[in-house]
């Protein structure tokens, strides 16, 4: 008895937005150098693909943690927090999942799981302190997340140096972790031989589905997105709004600490380096967050479209182009995301209009049935 | 015919609807000419068109017998139309006299001359005995003098047409009659008002002609000397309308509410009052109580306290004999008490979520709409589908709605649904007609009144006399926070409630007061 409609005009606007990007970036290459442009912009397109289905491991790779993080800031959107945080809590779980990694020896076949679940509870606890700060003292998430990224960042640089067993002295980053806490690869290295692709990508994927199920099938999302979108009436339905913002911002954290730890257990050779400065991996969450609608699904999709763009990016290093293009084309779909909404309204709006004029013969118009009873006996 | 405004032919088109259809609207030099229609037939559309906001599709404006094109407040207060708002448009940290020289300040040198400004407020003040401290702020002054504040405003300004919008909901009946007589003083002087309004009663009292809109569409224009009040409702809704309540004699049965020496200290700064004060009362089974008074006298927090929304200092609170003081607000809604909130935006409904999500706002968990923990879409749906059907709420998209889309009369509609469905012991309903049509409204009071004759205790809190003479059978008057009197409505007149509303009687109430 229930047919659900899906909502196509999400998917259009962003597509439009993408198109957009991509005309915009086209034109910006042909400034730089209008000889190179179109091959330059061919390989955009095609330079995640050049080397077969290596370069489409490479994709879903590096989709990985910007699938999660941006994950993790949708999903704090969908209740109404903007977790800026997701940096923060990136590093402070991927350096939770190292220091499993490095330290413990003993755990065998487990010892990926504990690493990972590690970052996960590290990312969650960077996420509890700006949800009890919101909930309880009612401080704004996005001045408290920003304070956490930096404090996330330091600390992080801090013990990893300081501390002997897991500091690498001469590439003053951290030592790699062990082989058995580096993530299966589950058969992918099967399907897309020679690339880095390995289990995090399917622990991404499913990460995706459980928040789209908690969101949409269940009560407990029910109560997330009623605070989100309303926290008087929430409190009103007998919510208990004070922890369903605290659970909301941990989880989103811990989304982020498993984006962290997923890199860092990735076993590509990436350390956390000892810099100053903080995580893109969070900021560009934001990004895939914004292109996917908040829409588990749509940020699934979105993380590895912009993991295709950055993969072909790479390449346009060969037409004397610099790599950081792509960014821009990003930046330009990001903003095109928001006339994008622009765009849904429109269309909306076309709607309403035919469906009032279908309606004008055999009905009023929708406003007009609000006169209460009056319409039914008039 | 002497007319200082026409709109002729008045057509403005929303997608999707006509707001305005051919509407045609005279107003002569001197009289006060009333505009009737319910929510959504089309008054703000016109007075927008009115005052430039908004451009005609068709139709011509005159203005004391020239057409003009008003392309924006300005050009409407150069013609000299002047509006006060429903909400009044007043700075609250400013005196009464610079809100009324704000924007019209002479200036000399670069300074502010208020000594001119002074001297004609107090002239206009004097001439049409409009009463004011010009060096009050607007923060002290009760709301009937930030409404004479509004009227010095447009006089100031040189307007001579007047447009007042629902200028009485705020008031007290004394209030009223005040303003009453002040429309009537300023048309002696020449002034011309134009009086929008759904208040028959008012029309009857002060206007000379009544132009009647529904669903965008003119209806007519009368004398109202020579019409009844039936024949205007009718003409404004567009059937007969039952204009009192149709009740049987209540049958009080036991003690479903306990209010016991309840107090809310004030959570304002430098304030120790108790916003509501050492109130006690009980509500029984079958009775409809009513607590009447003044907007901000503490009725707010009084159901607050009682929902468990708000806090409250002292006392207890029983329900069925239960002590539920300290319960959570899950706990109270889950155990016989519904909760038709006074703002429905912020309390009532989730906006953003569909017409089935909220109609299962406090019950998405229980078995029935649940299981271990997953949502039980299906039956939701098909429980919504019911709530639509019993009790006609309309929208766009049935139970898929948003319910921001949907219309105000058709969210109330909802809320109450919802509340009464649960069949409660105790539903306490705070004006639950607030801003809502003659339609809605009669719909409303008869699901309280069947609900009432079900056995369910109601307490409703009203700020329209009309609604409490007509709908309860006791009613306790709260003022200041106290309850100051326990009256009953078929003893009393509604000037002896006004009465004890603003403050100036006050009776035994149990034994408090």
């Amino acid at each position: 008895m229930r047919k659900k409609k899906f909502d196509y005009t999400g998917v259009f606007s962003s597509v439009f937005a993408i198109i957009i990007g991509l005309l915009v970036g086209f034109v910006i290459l042909l400034f730089c150098n209008v000889q190179q442009a179109a091959p330059g912009f061919f390989t955009i397109l095609t330079g995640a693909f050049t080397h077969g289905a290596k370069g489409v491991g490479q994709v879903f790779y590096y989709s990985t943690t910007i699938i999660l993080t941006g994950l993790s800031v949708g999903f704090a959107f969908k209740t109404g927090l903007f977790n800026i945080g997701a940096s923060g809590q990136f590093i402070v779980g991927g350096f939770g999942a190292v220091y499993v990694g490095v330290m413990c020896e003993n755990l065998g076949g487990v010892h990926w799981l504990v690493a990972l679940l590690a970052g996960v509870a590290l990312g969650a606890l960077w996420g509890l302190v700006p949800g009890l700060l919101k909930a309880f003292f009612n401080v704004n998430e996005v001045i408290s997340a920003i304070m956490m990224n930096y404090i996330g960042m330091y600390a992080v640089n801090w013990f990893v140096k300081s501390y002997k067993p897991i500091f690498n002295n001469l590439r003053n980053e951290s030592k790699p972790v062990l082989n058995t806490a580096n993530i299966p690869k589950m058969g992918l290295d099967k399907l897309f031989p020679d690339s880095s692709i390995n289990g995090g990508f399917i622990i991404a994927v499913l990460a995706v589905l459980l928040i789209y199920i908690v969101l949409d099938k269940t009560t407990f999302g029910y109560e997330l997105k009623a605070v989100g979108y309303n926290r008087d009436a929430s409190r009103y339905a007998g919510i208990n709004e004070k922890k369903s913002i605290v659970l909301s911002m941990m989880i989103a954290g811990a989304i982020s600490g498993l984006s962290g730890a997923c890199l860092y257990l990735a076993g590509t050779g990436k350390h956390i380096e000892i810099v100053d400065t903080i995580a893109d991996e969070g900021f560009t969450g934001i990004s895939v967050a914004l292109l996917g609608l908040c829409h588990p699904i749509g940020i699934l999709f979105a993380g590895i479209f912009i993991a295709y763009l950055t993969a072909g990016g790479f390449y346009l290093q060969l037409f004397e182009f610099s790599t950081e293009i792509i960014d821009i084309i990003v930046a330009i779909i990001i903003y095109f995301s928001a006339f994008a909404l622009i765009v849904k309204l429109l269309i909306q709006k076309l709607e309403k209009s035919r469906e009032a004029k279908k309606q004008e013969n055999g009905g009023p118009p929708p406003e007009a049935e609000g006169n209460g009873k009056g319409g039914k006996q008039a | 015919m002497d007319y200082v405004i026409e709109m002729l032919n008045i057509t403005k088109e929303f997608p999707g609807i006509i707001a305005n259809d051919d509407i045609t609207l005279r107003v002569k030099k001197g009289e006060i000419h009333a505009l009737l229609g319910e929510n959504g037939a089309g008054k703000s559309t016109l007075m927008s068109v009115l005052f430039g906001l908004y451009q005609p599709e068709k139709g011509v404006i005159r203005v004391k017998g020239r057409e003009t094109a008003i392309k924006g407040p300005l050009d409407a207060n150069a013609l000299g139309i002047g509006m006060v708002h429903q909400h009044f448009k007043l700075v609250h940290n400013f005196t009464v006299l610079q809100n009324i020289v704000l924007g019209m300040e002479t200036v000399k040198g670069g300074m502010i001359q208020m000594t001119d400004a002074r001297n004609k407020v107090m002239a206009l003040s004097e001439k049409y005995n409009l009463l004011v401290d010009p060096d009050a702020l607007i923060s002290d002054i009760t709301v009937g003098m930030q409404q004479r504040v509004e009227i010095l405003k447009m006089l100031y300004r040189d307007n001579d047409i007047l447009i007042f919008d629902e200028p009485t909901a705020v008031l007290t009946p004394q209030e009223i009659d005040e303003l009453m007589r002040i429309m009537k003083d300023l048309t002696a002087e020449g002034k011309s008002i134009l009086f929008i309004t759904h208040k028959l009663n008012e029309i009857k009292a002060v206007a000379d002609r009544c132009t009647v809109l529904r669903r965008g569409k003119y209806i007519g224009t009368i004398d109202v000397a020579d019409t009844d009040k039936e024949t205007m409702s009718e003409m404004m809704v567009g059937r007969k309308v039952n204009l009192t309540v149709e009740k049987s004699p209540a049958k009080p049965g036991e003690v479903v509410l306990d209010v016991q020496d309840l107090c809310v200290r004030s959570m304002r700064e430098g304030h120790s009052q108790n916003v509501v004060d050492h109130v006690s009362f009980q509500v029984h089974r079958g009775e409809i109580v009513c607590i009447a008074g003044i907007d901000g006298n503490g009725q707010t927090e009084l159901v607050h306290a009682i929902t468990g929304l708000g806090g409250m200092s002292e006392g207890r609170i029983l329900l069925s004999g239960e002590d539920v003081t300290k319960k959570t607000v899950r706990y109270k809604n889950t155990h016989g008490l519904s909760h038709i909130p006074e703002d429905r935006h912020k309390h009532g409904l989730v906006l953003d979520y569909n017409l089935a999500y909220n109609l299962v706002l406090q019950q998405y968990f229980e078995p029935k709409f649940s299981r271990r923990g997953f949502l039980k879409k299906d039956e939701i749906d098909r429980y919504a589908e019911l709530l639509i059907e019993k009790y006609d709420i309309r929208s766009g998209q049935g139970r898929e709605t948003i319910a921001r889309s949907m219309s105000g009369g058709n969210q109330q509609k909802a809320i109450v649904a919802r509340e009464i469905m649960k069949d409660p012991d105790i539903l306490l309903a705070v004006q639950p007609t607030r801003g809502l049509d003659v339609g809605a409204i009669e719909y409303i009071h008869k699901q309280l009144v069947a609900q009432r004759d079900s056995g369910s205790a109601i307490l409703l809190v009203s700020l329209e006399l009309d609604e409490v003479m007509n709908l309860s059978d006791r009613i306790l008057v709260i003022y200041e926070g106290a309850i100051v009197a326990d009256l009953d409505p078929k003893a009393t007149t509604i000037q002896e409630l006004g009465l004890y509303m603003a403050g100036s009687k006050r009776k035994g109430a149990g034994e408090r007061a």
